[in-house]
């Protein structure tokens, strides 16, 4: 055994003894919250970084406070042990893009949780939910988040969906609210019965307003982002919305500084999008730094798939009608955007690991939303949808 | 996507690696259409974006089809053009758009240039660090220029680059760039920009945009893009000391009390001494708490929770200062308004202010004089419409926490809210305290207003009655006086009409004299109530938000809305001093009911209908309201 393959293993052992996350130990021992992810991949260190993140490993694993370190900033070496942490005390280094993001979000966070009187956070299970979902995390630690998570279910999501928002919902320790248009699923509304059109207005956009009314929530984050299109350019971060959850675009509040007007009468609401300054690459490199569990629909995979309209349409449960001579065969796909199973499409690739998604995006020759079913089906119309009230 | 950097495709990681350690620049682009704003921001995009073959060859296609250069690419396509946007009825408005090289993310500003659209302009600029002032370089500096500029320094932007473009239609002449400068230089030499950076460009042709063009061989300064590579921003305020103003208080159980938000400015590490201002009360920092763990410090930008080593009462509204250098606190400024809603401002009326982190009730109290935009010259006015700049002083109902804006944009901001409509209306940069809330103080007196009242055995209150004209408001009011005149108690009736012979007969009846006139009926029977008498006011007052000024000059439990209700109709049909014929014959303009409205109180202490019971029993009932609640001894 190699003393790299030691240092991961044995930081591995510690992590799940302390209930620690991986990245918090990487960060320990290495300052840099995916070091040991890299390691593991056959990344190489210098052996003196490797001699000073065994000393701080066996400090940790022994439960000692270990010497201060003398930090990346040379001011502040000085900076006295008086902290009740747990740990070496991390340096702050010149704030970078996504520090910057990052910090821009959960200001947005702590200002809604500290004025709205019902918050939510709508959850999609997509990358930029996650995203989402690891800010809230830190906005508030060591708190909980203040406010519940709520999916607006469509019931045909991607059966790997379901699990993984289960499983994230009870790691992260939020309350989470499931809703589903009971009316929808009565009158038996689906993509392959009533088309994409009908399906998305019932069940998500007709949904999500039933829910907010039914809950009475006041402030909804969500996680749109200005560079996806071109209509959000322009919508604010706090973003009002009419009693009959309207958006008018021509009537929007000026928004300065970092002040934002939380301010409505009753009945009204305001969409939150905390993240509406990243861009796809953006989210996509703070998944990596932060190494933020997403579903594994992102990887490729073998999975069964037919090819329809040009799309290959991943057949995920027996609700999938067959056309005549149509037979899923097993492909090797990924997705870029997840939504219902039959609405969205896979591509073939053989990315498996994040940084391969990631290429695979720079070096794609077609925009993220090419995937998604529903921005085809009327063209232009996402304005028409948000001013209805889809996010 | 087609022009991705090629480190992508060879070495995924190592472009990871670079991609992460950019840091962030926000900057503003302050020009119109003619200037080739357009054409620059889609040049930029397009020399450093990476864009999708989908959408280049979309735009290649659009350029032949639409564009206005030929067989070229048609950059400004990139950008939504204005017209379009006005086709389209959105716009004209803030529009944020990202790009980014290996050493930096950019979020650009785009916002319109014309003078109707200086909100947009100010809210663009709020954010930037940098403004890029277009300038024609067949036109030179004019009106325009000097208009973007001002706004720019107005919302301390410290760094320019003026980008003088369309060089190629003036045979790239260095004399023409020249005197540009020299002109330029002239006029914003007293903006107080901390750098000016003049650069020669063509958007269209790329001049001096990624690398330093051959055809200006002259020019000694770089090309634009490398400039906002390099431009150090982060130094600008590295100097001003610390600030922390508190948005939430973190408390998870009984054994974590911590202080979360925004730093606004300054360092913080563990040790170090702090205050809270406006309480005084002092501590020591003794850790910074994040999820990956504490940190040794912490600095401008970061959002962070602060722990201290004493149990001092903070809350949300508070700024945790350096010990040794905390924020000012007042509750008078002078500070430049920008006023952004179509309802003028009006001095006098209560307003909502938001600070970096708390929201507090106040009034403009007077406009010191407007500034014209394009010449910055100082002129006089009583109020402030859409898109004018205003010089003010501003009472708050309690000390704030603030610093002078040129110090800390964060903490020294506010935007404005319309109480009623809940809407954004203005914007503010706090100059400087006007410390009338030390130098003025209330003059204590030994007779007290309890001693006043106890004498004449009665609790003082203000009896206001509001209602439409005619709904009989004095009638009730003047029968109620009698009763209690009868029961031996103190009273004085201020009326609408008798007030405005005397103490306002110099205000008409414009919504801002309205709210003038308001304002010293309030504060006179505030004199009256502290002197220990019941007051009786009968005044139609029909905006929501001048009575509850009145409410809020006096004490808890000594304001008594009284809602005369009666309807309009009714009023209309008695019109007892046929003023209402008067004003649907256009007579009399602004007539409340008529063509002025009436906003009807949401929760009054009491409402009467004098269509429904007699002027008698409304006194009797209000009589028996004033005895049930102990106000008559």
């Amino acid at each position: 055994m190699n003393s790299i393959d030691e240092l991961v293993a044995r930081a591995e052992r510690l992590a799940e003894r302390e209930q620690l996350a991986l990245s918090t130990v990487s960060r320990k021992l290495l300052n840099d919250g995916k070091g040991l992810t890299r390691l593991k991949a056959g990344g190489q260190l210098t052996l003196r970084t490797l001699e000073a993140a065994f000393e701080r490993l066996s400090a940790l694993e022994t439960g000692e406070k270990p010497a201060a370190k003398a930090p990346a900033r040379q001011t502040t070496a000085n900076a006295p042990a008086v902290g009740a942490g747990d740990g070496p005390l991390l340096s702050s280094q010149r704030m970078s893009h996504l520090d910057r993001l990052e910090a821009e979000a959960i200001h947005i966070m702590r200002e809604v949780a500290a004025e709205a009187e019902n918050p939510v956070m709508l959850y999609s299970i997509g990358k930029d939910s996650s995203v989402m979902l690891h800010l809230a995390a830190k906005a508030f630690f060591p708190s909980r988040p203040p406010f519940p998570l709520m999916h607006v279910d469509t019931t045909w999501k991607f059966k790997d969906m379901y699990a993984h928002r289960d499983r994230i919902a009870k790691e992260l320790g939020f309350d989470l609210i499931v809703h589903i248009n009971e009316d929808g699923l009565k009158q038996g509304v689906g993509p392959f019965t009533h088309g994409s059109a009908i399906h998305t207005d019932v069940m998500k956009t007709q949904s999500l307003k039933q829910a907010l009314d039914k809950y009475k929530f006041d402030v909804a984050f969500g996680g749109a982002r200005r560079d996806e299109e071109k209509s959000r350019a322009k919508e604010r971060i706090f973003s009002f919305r009419s009693a009959q959850h309207r958006w008018d675009p021509k009537n929007q509040r000026p928004e300065l500084w970092n002040i934002y007007n939380t301010r409505i009468h009753k009945g009204e609401s305001i969409r939150v999008f905390p993240i509406s300054n990243w861009t796809e690459l953006d989210i996509w490199q703070y998944i990596y730094r932060e190494n933020i569990p997403i579903p594994s629909l992102y990887f490729a995979k073998e999975r069964p798939v037919v090819e329809r309209d040009g799309a290959l349409i991943m057949v995920d449960d027996d609700r999938m009608p067959l056309k005549n001579g149509e037979k899923p065969k097993l492909e090797v796909v990924r997705f870029r955007t997840l939504g219902c199973y039959p609405l969205t499409g896979a591509v073939r690739s053989t990315a498996t690991t994040l940084p391969q998604v990631i290429q695979e995006m720079l070096i794609s020759t077609s925009s993220e939303r090419q995937g998604r079913v529903i921005d085809h089906d009327q063209s232009a119309s996402m304005e028409k949808k948000k001013q209805e009230g889809y996010f | 996507m087609a022009h991705a950097n090629a480190l992508a495709a060879d070495d995924i990681i190592a472009y990871l690696d670079a991609h992460e350690k950019k840091s962030m620049l926000r900057f503003i682009t302050c020009g119109s259409v003619d200037d080739g704003k357009s054409t620059l921001i889609g040049r930029l995009l397009y020399d450093t974006k990476l864009l999708y073959e989908d959408q280049l060859a979309a735009l290649e296609a659009d350029s032949k089809k639409v564009g206005t250069q030929g067989e070229k690419i048609d950059f400004a396509l990139l950008v939504d053009g204005l017209a379009a946007e006005r086709e389209q009825g959105i716009t004209i408005d803030v529009a944020y758009r990202f790009f980014s090289t290996e050493k930096r993310k950019f979020i650009v500003a785009d916002t319109p240039g014309h003078e109707q659209y200086t909100r947009n302009m100010a809210t663009g600029a709020s954010t930037a660090d940098v403004a890029i002032i277009l300038i024609d370089a067949r036109q030179g500096v004019l009106k325009q220029t000097r208009r973007h500029s001002y706004i720019c320094s107005l919302l301390g932007i410290r760094h320019i680059v003026v980008a003088i473009n369309k060089m190629d239609l003036v045979d790239y002449s260095r004399a023409t760039f020249e005197k540009i400068e020299a002109d330029y230089r002239a006029f914003a030499g007293k903006l107080g920009f901390s750098s000016i950076v003049c650069i020669p460009i063509s958007a269209l042709e790329g001049d001096n945009i990624l690398t330093k063009s051959p055809n200006t061989t002259w020019h000694r300064g770089p090309a634009l893009l490398p400039y906002l590579e390099t431009v150090d921003v982060e130094k600008d305020g590295s100097g001003e000391p610390f600030r922390l103003p508190v948005q939430w208080v973190n408390r998870p159980n009984l054994n974590f009390r911590g202080f979360s938000g925004t730093i606004a400015s300054g360092t913080v590490k563990p040790g170090d001494e702090i205050v809270v201002v406006p309480s005084g009360r002092r501590s020591t920092v003794t850790r910074i708490v994040t999820k990956d763990g504490d940190l040794a410090d912490a600095g401008q930008h970061q959002a962070v929770t602060l722990c201290l080593a004493d149990e001092i009462d903070i809350s949300r509204g508070d700024v945790i200062c350096a010990g040794k250098a905390p924020a000012e606190q007042s509750d008078q400024f002078a500070a430049h308004v920008i006023w952004m809603h179509d309802d003028e401002m009006i001095p006098g009326r209560q307003y909502l202010f938001k600070t970096a982190n708390r929201i507090i009730s106040g009034t403009i109290t007077e406009l010191k004089h407007k500034v014209n935009v394009n010449t910055l010259e100082h002129m006089s006015g009583k109020t402030l419409e859409l898109n004018e700049v205003g010089f003010c002083n501003i009472s708050t109902s309690a000390p704030i926490a603030f610093d002078p804006y040129s110090h800390n944009r964060e903490t020294g901001s506010f935007i404005i809210i319309d109480r009623r409509t809940n809407n954004t209306v203005g914007v503010g940069m706090i100059d400087f305290s006007l410390r009338r809330a030390q130098n003025v103080h209330w003059q204590d007196l030994d007779v007290d207003k309890s001693a006043r009242a106890s004498s004449k055995h009665q609790k003082p209150c203000v009896l206001w009655f509001t209602g439409l004209s005619g709904a009989g408001k004095s009638t009730v009011a003047n029968l109620v006086e009698k009763r209690l005149h009868d029961l031996g108690r103190h009273t004085y009736t201020l009326d609408g009409d008798n007030v405005r012979h005397g103490l306002n007969k110099d205000l008409g009846f414009t919504d801002a004299d309205r709210v003038e006139n308001i304002r010293r009926v309030a504060e006179t029977s505030r004199l009256m109530v502290d002197a220990g008498l019941i007051v009786l006011v009968s005044f139609i007052s029909p905006f929501q938000s001048e009575r509850r000024m009145a409410r809020e000059l006096v004490e808890g439990g000594e304001f008594i809305e009284v809602f005369i209700s009666t309807p309009l109709a009714v009023c209309e049909k008695r019109d007892v001093k046929g003023l209402y014929a008067k004003a649907r014959r256009g007579e009399i303009k602004n007539f409340t009911g008529i063509d002025s409205d009436y906003e009807a109180p949401e929760n009054p202490e009491i409402a009467l209908d004098t269509s429904k019971i007699s002027a008698a029993d409304a006194a009797t009932a209000i009589v028996e309201h004033l005895k049930k609640n102990g106000y008559l001894g």
